[in-house]
């Protein structure tokens, strides 16, 4: 199917965002079951499955312009949003051609790339850009490569060196997170940044976790959701601008919530990197508005069960305790005792 | 993949160059250095599965490989010996990488001997990379390792035992050095047992692995409640195997760490190659991960 890109969307102050019918009905809903609780929920990242969004290797959607823009307007108020260590300067080339094919192969009506030896030719379409520069020399580039590519791609990223059979977070690209920081985290081992997550240390997801990703193979890239709540559709929720947000989530009232509060979710790919070894991290969020959400029976009744049951220190460190009542009541209605098959699947063809 | 022989060079008389390019002529996954290929290689009852360090750039448009005559070989470097000529089209599996320079090293310490110069063919091509590098090679093989290495004061071909003291280079190496170390068994056991012994701390020492835990001996398991019997072969997992056979046992990550495909053992001792059950699960021997684990009996009846 084509992709057809909206014209700019905002994600601060009037957040003009609102996903299409289209957008609703291939959104990754994130819970296979009644239930919610951290696992080692990892598998193949191969084209095709449980939703459209796995279709593509990266992901593009209709917001992509807004993204972009988005991304833009954080970085240029924060610049340290991005930062790669001086190590990582081979992984970042890696990350630039990973990104640059990807695109050209999944949307060559938007992104073409073209190759003459290290003379490469980028056209972006959307973003009206057309670029030549010589692979492997960061001058030729008007950004350092990793920076360049994540510019123009949706979705957080980060660089992970591995050494001493750990992974490091050694540079990143982090202008829409869930709550944490890359100027903190930069440097730090795998249990080290997961260090404020509850319960999963205890029941060794991430020694798990890491076992699995020190083994990851090139060419085979793995995938997992992840998801979170946020108060209006607002990509940058970092530690540093609490400011702007904190009080949007104290605003939050039961007469609002359907419209305000969104589902956001996170599809995380991992990709090992041929030249440099390390691993890309790619977290591609979605944003939905809880009263587009509803329009999906089989999600309404399920986000009513999962928030409702959810284990009380995983909703204290997603931050939802105080709109998680509004929230369980937003969907109560919906709720009619059905049983709900597995997985994720829509089970709808229209809204 | 399918890469076809372009060019055979014989650099010893113990050791063959190859360059494999693509059969299509389209693009090669990148080797970055320190990476390996995996050969399918064709044997009159049995294909073996040899791997290789790639010695050439990680952008190049095919792979070399060197290829030394193992005394007694198995199989495969026979045949590559013996039998490869220019134009053989082989399964290659696509490279991975066990072996990779650590890029935080300040400066690096290669240490190599005969065919175990292959790794550090490719770390030295790799630009500003600060290295001091030894090669062991007998006195025979001299002229042909010289031709095939940099030269300058960094670069040291040894031709005898006693010009390399190993004991004294490893005392002297500056802070931030990493050690790594390529080349027959004993060699690298003798390299680490004198970097231990010299203070050197684990993390700075390295050694070349194809690693390739995933094969092994093929085995039988039979599921008691589908009745199904599937044969598991060298290279594949019980989990290939029973989807093979049409089953659609559970799984999710494939590779040993979320748990889904964990089937009860009712007969057979399973070997574990999982990180998701305990040591104690382990040892228990009830419960198997169909994606990685395998069989220390010749058969196991499970309960699917
Ligand atoms: C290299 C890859 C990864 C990176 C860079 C990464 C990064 C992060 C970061 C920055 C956080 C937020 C921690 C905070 O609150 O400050 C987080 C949370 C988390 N991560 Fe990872 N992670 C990675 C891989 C994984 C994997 C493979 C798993 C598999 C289970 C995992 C599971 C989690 C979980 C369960 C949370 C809590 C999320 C929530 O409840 O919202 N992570 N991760
Ligand atoms: S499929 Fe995940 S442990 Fe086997």
């Amino acid at each position: 199917m084509k992709l057809s890109l909206k014209p700019q969307e905002t994600y601060r102050d009037d957040y003009t965002f609102s996903n299409s019918d289209e957008a609703i009905l291939r959104f990754p809903f994130p819970f296979p079951e009644d239930g919610y609780m951290y696992s080692v929920n990892m598998e193949p990242h191969v084209r095709g499955g449980a939703t459209p969004v796995y279709d593509k290797v990266f992901d593009v959607d209709e917001h992509y312009i807004g993204d972009m823009a988005d991304r833009a307007i954080t970085l240029d108020q924060d610049p340290l949003r991005c930062q790669v260590l001086p190590h990582m300067e081979t992984a970042e080339w890696d990350t630039l051609e990973l990104l640059m094919e990807s695109l050209a192969n999944d949307y060559p009506e938007h992104f073409s790339l073209t190759k003459n030896g290290d003379k490469w030719h980028w056209i972006n379409r959307p973003l009206e850009i057309d670029q030549t520069f010589t692979f492997g020399r960061k001058e030729t580039l008007p950004y350092d490569p990793f920076e360049y590519i994540t510019r123009q791609m949706q979705g957080d990223f980060s660089l992970q060196d591995q050494r001493d059979n750990n992974l490091y977070m050694d540079g990143g690209m982090v202008t829409s997170q869930a709550d944490w920081s890359l100027n903190f985290d930069v440097g730090m081992s795998f249990h080290e940044w997961h260090g404020p997550v509850p319960l999963a240390h205890q029941a060794g997801v991430f020694d798990r976790a890491l076992q699995y990703l020190l083994r990851l193979q090139y060419g085979k890239p793995v995938r997992r959701l992840n998801w979170t709540m946020t108060a209006n559709p607002r990509l940058d929720t970092s530690p540093e601008n609490y400011p702007l947000w904190g009080p949007e989530k104290a605003a939050i009232t039961p007469e609002n919530v359907g419209h305000r509060m969104c589902l956001r979710v996170e599809l995380q790919t991992l990709h090992r990197l041929p030249r440099s070894n390390a691993i890309l991290f790619s977290i591609r969020g979605y944003l939905i508005r809880l009263e587009e959400l509803v329009k999906v029976k089989k999600w309404a009744v399920r986000m009513h069960r999962v928030i409702r049951d959810l284990h009380p220190q995983i909703a204290e460190y997603k931050g939802l305790p105080r709109y998680r009542q509004y929230v369980v009541d937003y969907f109560a209605p919906f709720d009619d005792g059905r049983t709900l098959n597995s997985g994720i699947a829509a089970e709808q063809d229209s809204i | 993949m399918k890469l076809k022989i372009e060019a055979i060079a014989t650099l010893t008389p113990g050791i063959r160059k190859f360059t494999l390019a693509p059969v299509d002529g389209s693009p090669l996954p990148h080797a970055g250095a320190g990476s390996h290929v995996v050969l399918e290689i064709p044997g009159p009852s049995r294909i073996w599965k040899n791997a290789y360090s790639i010695t050439s750039a990680a952008d190049a448009p095919a792979y070399e490989i060197m290829v030394r005559r193992v005394e007694k070989s198995r199989g495969g470097s026979a045949w590559l010996h013996d039998h490869a000529k220019l134009g053989d089209v082989l399964e290659v599996y696509p490279p991975q990488n066990l072996f990779a320079p650590q890029r935080l090293a300040k400066r690096h310490l290669l240490l190599s001997a005969g065919i175990g110069i292959t790794p550090f063919l490719s770390y030295v091509r790799l630009a500003g990379l600060a290295y001091e590098f030894h090669h062991c090679c007998k006195p025979e093989d001299e002229a042909a390792f010289r031709a095939l290495l940099p030269s300058g004061p960094q670069m040291t071909l040894h031709t005898s035992r006693h010009t390399l003291n190993l004991e004294a280079l490893l005392k002297s190496q500056p802070l931030g050095t990493h050690l790594s170390v390529c080349g027959p068994e004993s060699f690298m056991d003798m390299v680490l047992a004198t970097a231990a012994h010299a203070g050197w701390p684990a993390a700075k020492v390295h050694k070349e692995s194809f690693g390739g835990a995933t094969g092994g001996e093929p085995f039988v398991a039979h599921m008691k409640r589908s009745g199904v019997t599937v044969t598991v072969g060298r290279e594949e997992s019980l989990l290939d195997a029973m989807e093979a056979a049409g089953l659609a046992p559970p799984c999710l990550c494939r590779g040993g760490a979320c748990g889904e495909c964990k089937l009860t053992v009712l007969e057979g001792v399973p070997d574990h190659h999982d990180h998701y059950l305990s040591e104690i699960e382990h040892a228990a021997n009830d419960a198997v991960m169909t994606c990685v684990s395998r069989a220390k009996t010749p058969e196991l009846v499970l309960d699917f």
